[in-house]
């Protein structure tokens, strides 16, 4: 899968956790911009994991803190 | 000059709001006198204890307390060294038998505190390239213990077996793999559902750790815990314990059947570089396992207190974390840390100790007053602790 499909199934399956209808680019951070805690980022993170069937350990979420560090984790983990 | 302490200014203000409500500070209780296993001296006044997870109530036990004496003057306060240097003393040999009887397996290794127990196998056994599949709810130790290691990481939902599976299915080919789970959950005082998923994690090619601090000495037919209870200790491949819970002192140990495992002696750095425990807390937990072992009537005492209790606070409206007891600990649950603490307050003003736990200690960011109850709280304690209950209930206005 390409960036723009994974980035366009990204952005799907993070609407239900953008409680306060944020505008997302690739700059949006989680922590920051999204305020997740912990539970939601388990929750976010298990939503994706099960969509594109891999996983993203603590140790490479603890590289991702924006949005589009995230879509670019998902598509090399995709290989 | 940045100040490095200004990271914790959010908690720092978080605790001067709480206490300029006038509640008394939560987390700075003094026990000025220590009576029995349930009863203690807090601010002059005689206070009983429900959170002290002192299950069995072995710390006033007379052999106990004899044994430790006796090893005092034998071998003196402390060993001044490591386990594998001059700190492995005839005592520590002695509760590793013990536990390797009371568990009947191959192996046991006690380690100063049952923190450096998680710390130290988890953080040796699973390196660079293996995965630790993890429940989210699992204690700090568990998690410093992944945190030191160099393995991956990969938590799922609190007592999710399909989460579980899912993770595990999708670790890459080859990789090694370690389960880590818990017994009792220590928040709530659910179990585990370990049957099931220690099936699942063996089926995937896992090896298993199972934390039992909060199930030892009465779950299972011999106490072993919910594994046994559950019969799967046999596909268990790591238990880890602590003796600051049922046993009574402190000190923590993993016993394993693996036929490598006394290689964990010279490679385990939390093991390694601390001095061993002192003998007279060796002596102590010695007896006090061996006196678990045959622990049958107060086994069955704690759980008509867990029962009690828990039907007691039902009944009066409070919410409880779980549905049924399941072990010696139950969670009330409060509505936020205001009340929670003022709830807290009045039960201490009634004389009743209990824990206030709240996030991150909590999942789900819940403030919980956990009690723990002991096998040597009498049934008259238990009514008064339900009475105790009810009037600081009313008058926080927890319940109606």
């Amino acid at each position: 899968m390409d960036r723009d499909a994974t980035a366009a199934k990204i952005a799907a399956l993070i609407e239900p956790f953008n409680k306060k209808g944020i505008a997302i680019t690739d700059a949006t951070t989680f922590a920051g911009d999204l305020e997740f805690d912990s539970l939601t980022v388990m929750d976010f993170v298990a939503a994706i994991e099960d969509e594109f069937d891999i996983i993203i350990s603590m140790n490479q979420q603890a590289e991702i803190e924006t949005y589009g560090q995230l879509v670019d984790a998902v598509v090399k983990l995709q290989g | 000059m940045t100040d490095l302490f200004s990271k914790f200014d959010p908690l720092i203000e978080q605790r001067r709001a709480l206490l300029a409500t006038g509640v008394t500070d939560p987390f700075n209780l003094t026990m000025e006198r220590v009576v029995s296993p349930t009863v203690a001296v807090c601010n002059g006044r005689e206070t009983i204890l429900l959170g002290t997870y002192n299950y069995m109530g072995m710390t006033f036990d007379p052999d106990v307390i004899e044994a430790g004496k006796q090893a005092l003057d034998d071998f003196g306060s402390g060993t001044t060294g490591s386990r594998v240097l001059n700190g492995t003393y005839a005592g520590h040999r002695a509760v590793e038998e013990a536990l390797k009887e009371f568990y009947a397996m191959d192996h046991a290794m006690v380690f100063s505190t049952g923190y450096q127990a998680n710390l130290g196998i988890i953080s040796t056994i699973a390196g660079k390239g293996d995965y630790i599949v993890l429940d989210i709810d699992s204690h700090a130790s568990i998690w410093d213990g992944c945190k030191m290691g160099d393995a991956e990481v990969v938590p799922f939902k609190h007592n999710d077996i399909e989460a579980m599976e899912k993770r595990l299915k999708r670790i890459p080919e080859g990789a090694g793999k370690l389960v880590v789970l818990e017994g009792v959950y220590s928040m709530l005082g659910d179990i585990a559902p370990l049957k099931e998923m220690i099936r699942v994690a063996k089926d995937n090619g896992a090896m298993v750790l199972v934390d039992e601090a909060h199930s030892m000495g009465f779950i299972g037919p011999n106490g072993r815990g919910v594994a046994e209870d559950q019969g799967v200790l046999d596909q268990v491949d790591f238990v880890i314990g602590t003796f600051s819970k049922s046993v009574g002192t402190v000190g923590g140990f993993c016993v394993s059947n693996h036929p490598k495992f006394e290689i964990m002696r010279l490679v385990c750095r939390p093991y390694v570089f601390t001095a061993s425990l002192p003998p007279s807390v060796v002596a102590t937990a010695a007896t006090s396992v061996r006196k678990l072992m045959h622990a049958g009537n107060k086994r069955a005492h704690l759980w008509e207190n867990s029962r009690t209790l828990h039907k007691g606070l039902r009944d009066k409206g409070f919410e409880l974390g779980t549905k049924e007891p399941q072990s010696a600990i139950i969670a009330v649950i409060m509505p936020d840390l205001e009340r929670g603490a003022m709830m807290w307050e009045a039960l201490l003003r009634e004389g009743l100790y209990v824990n206030l736990a709240r996030p991150p200690a909590t999942p789900a960011g819940m403030t919980l007053l956990r009690c723990s109850l002991c096998a040597e709280h009498s049934a008259e304690q238990v009514q008064t602790i339900l009475g105790m209950f009810e009037r600081a209930g009313k008058a926080v206005g927890i319940i109606a």
